[in-house]
């Protein structure tokens, strides 16, 4: 084909990839701003932002280091200088749970944007496909979603060790599936549309019609689908966390934290409690945001895949 | 009904199939070579060789992969690399141990849950609905060590009622003393009761809002009728099927609760092999769990379908 002078169809056609990341963007912040009308949305959003400005801003607002010792003021109770005590070895709790706030943030976020990147090409090429195709992958689906999703996770780890991008990788892995699920089915329903039809008979090639007619419309179901796995990637990192398949000692980590401070429970319990509140309250937002985002546009409870 | 029955009977095996070769594969691929294990770093090359060809660890890995398979079939699971006991042997009594903790879990929490999701669902945004919704939004948002630890800190170091470990006297059973078996059901019940209330509590409203429902209350059925011979009927069908997506959770669960209570069932000896780098035990380990998974996926379809008159008619 020649490049030298392109029609207005083919320049979009072209700009198909930015185009399609600019659309999705746009789409999430209109969804957002609708989960903000409802009740649930407008505790939940709050909650999330003020966990995502400390996991950014933790480092400069901790009082000490993380991995400080302070060795004269081991298991201190909450005093002016350490907000929560401190631990078995006077680590500052306070800076601890910050600290952790960040690497568990980061891993959850990008373990979801792989899954949801990874699943959504899966699901629309696959719905989209239909037949045969789609029979293969989704059966390859469903083969990758008979292991509970802690085992495969497990499993995964155990083979390729313990780093924050291998927990990336394994959140990506364990939610590919279920994210292919949905968005192959929100796909079946809209590519018998009529503006999917006139697209095709047009002659755009697929791609074009994925990405450019089909993805764009899956925005609502996307931005629940993705803020419910979301809730799962932090319940999942912090959970390998506790089973001391998370981030390594001694950086600090919410699920390693509270596996440890286990010993310690009975003259010490805010070693566990701090990190508890911490986790629960990042997973109780977003999932209020999730249930915000759904009232927003009244899609059905669904069945949630854990 | 029978083709069906064959068809899922021969998925379920293609199913395990198709497990056992990615749990062999994910092993197979670790760094690592399993006789210099078993003798130790200080080895001299001929007894980790002589190791190698006892083990079989020279044949190329489909041979490796059949042999394995092949024993799993007639029961052999193997021998465990720490413990120089066959797996099958050690896995038993671990295997009903922490069957025991989740079929408590299951069948006390399955009912209550479904109870409460009808009864919310009638009850729509009545008072009690907005409690039963927030409890389980709390309740889903909790990961089961956090639940599991502030019960401990609850229930046993205040309060002094219950045990904080779970442990289990060897050579007995954990209903011999139930009271240890509380708190991690307890812990385990959280999640599962708040899905499967949930998903009731929207079926049952979906189902309030048909026509055929109007039309029962409108020809002038008592409120009761419609709901016990309308409404829960046909709210049940898709509840079971999120109960099955769920048990793949409660066995996650399982891994997790028998951790923090130091419960001896397979969930603790799976973290252990994984610490302990006993590679035969885990690959023995993970495909029970799995296996587990997919033979109960297996009944709740079949329970879906003898339950559903469309396909069990067909």
């Amino acid at each position: 084909m020649a490049t030298a002078t392109l029609t207005p169809a083919e320049s979009e056609r072209g700009n198909a990839a930015t185009r399609a990341v600019v659309g999705l963007a746009r789409g999430a912040r209109r969804e957002f701003g609708y989960a903000w009308a409802t009740p649930a949305g407008r505790i939940g959003l709050p909650l999330v932002l003020v966990h995502v400005v400390l996991a950014i801003a933790g480092t400069v607002l901790a009082p000490f280091p993380a991995t400080e010792f302070h060795l004269l003021d081991r298991f201190s109770g909450p005093t002016m200088t350490y907000w929560l005590g401190t631990d078995e070895f006077g680590r500052d709790i306070f800076s601890r749970v910050l600290s952790g706030a960040t690497s568990i943030i980061l891993v959850s976020a990008a373990g979801t944007a792989l899954g949801i990147l990874l699943g959504t090409i899966v699901g629309l090429s696959s719905g989209y496909a239909g037949g045969k195709v789609d029979e293969v992958v989704m059966r390859v689906m469903d083969g990758l979603m008979s292991f509970p999703a802690l085992l495969l996770a497990l499993l995964v780890l155990t083979t390729l060790g313990s780093s924050h991008i291998n927990i990336v990788f394994t959140i990506g892995i364990v939610f590919t599936p279920r994210v292919a699920r949905v968005l192959r089915s929100a796909t079946l329903s809209i590519k018998t549309m009529e503006f999917v039809q006139s697209a095709r008979l047009r002659g755009e090639p697929a791609y074009y019609i994925i990405f450019r007619e089909i993805l764009p419309n899956t925005t609502p179901v996307l931005t629940v689908e993705a803020s419910v796995r979301l809730s799962y990637a932090v319940l999942l990192a912090s959970s390998l966390g506790f089973l001391g398949l998370g981030v390594q000692p001694p950086s600090s980590d919410w699920g390693l934290m509270i596996s440890e401070g286990r010993a310690h429970i009975a003259n010490a319990p805010l070693i566990v409690l701090a990190p508890s509140v911490a986790v629960a309250s990042l997973v109780i937002g977003v999932n209020l945001l999730a249930e915000g985002l759904r009232e927003a546009r009244e899609l059905p409870k669904g069945e949630r895949t854990p | 009904m029978a083709r069906f029955l064959l068809l899922r009977l021969g998925l379920i095996v293609v199913t395990l199939l198709v497990i056992s070769f990615a749990v062999f594969g994910v092993t197979e691929v670790l760094p690592g070579d399993v006789a210099t294990q078993i003798l130790g770093q200080g080895a001299t090359p001929e007894n980790v060789a002589v190791v190698r060809e006892r083990l079989g660890l020279d044949d190329p890995w489909p041979m490796r992969y059949a042999s394995w398979v092949g024993g799993v079939v007639r029961g052999d699971l193997g021998e465990s690399l720490v413990q120089r006991l066959p797996i099958t042997e050690m896995v038993g009594g671990r295997l009903v141990n922490s069957l025991i903790l989740a079929s408590f879990t299951f069948f006390v929490a399955m009912p209550v849950a479904v109870a409460v999701g009808i009864w919310a669902g009638v009850h729509r945004n009545s008072f009690g609905d907005r409690l039963a919704s927030m409890f389980s939004l709390v309740a889903i948002s909790l990961p089961e060590f956090v639940t599991g630890v502030v019960l401990i800190i609850v229930f046993s170091t205040t309060l002094g009622w219950l045990p904080s470990s779970s442990l289990v006297e060897p050579g007995t059973n954990p209903l011999t003393r139930p009271q240890i078996l509380v708190l991690p059901a307890l812990t385990l019940t959280g999640v599962m009761f708040a899905y499967v209330m949930r998903m009731t509590r929207a079926n049952v409203i979906e189902v309030l809002e048909t026509n055929y429902v109007r039309s029962a209350i409108l020809k002038g059925l008592p409120m009761r009728q419609v709901i016990w011979r309308h409404v829960v009927p046909n709210a049940m069908l898709p509840t079971i099927s999120v109960i099955t997506l769920n048990i793949g959770w409660l066995l996650g669960g399982l891994i997790i609760v028998e951790n923090v209570f130091s419960y001896p069932g397979i969930g603790r000896m799976l973290l252990t092999s994984i610490q302990t780098r006993d590679m035969p035990l885990l690959q023995a380990l993970a495909l029970l769990i799995a296996a587990t998974y997919a033979v109960s996926n297996l009944f709740a379809d079949l329970a879906y379908t003898w339950l559903n008159p469309r396909i069990r008619f067909a």
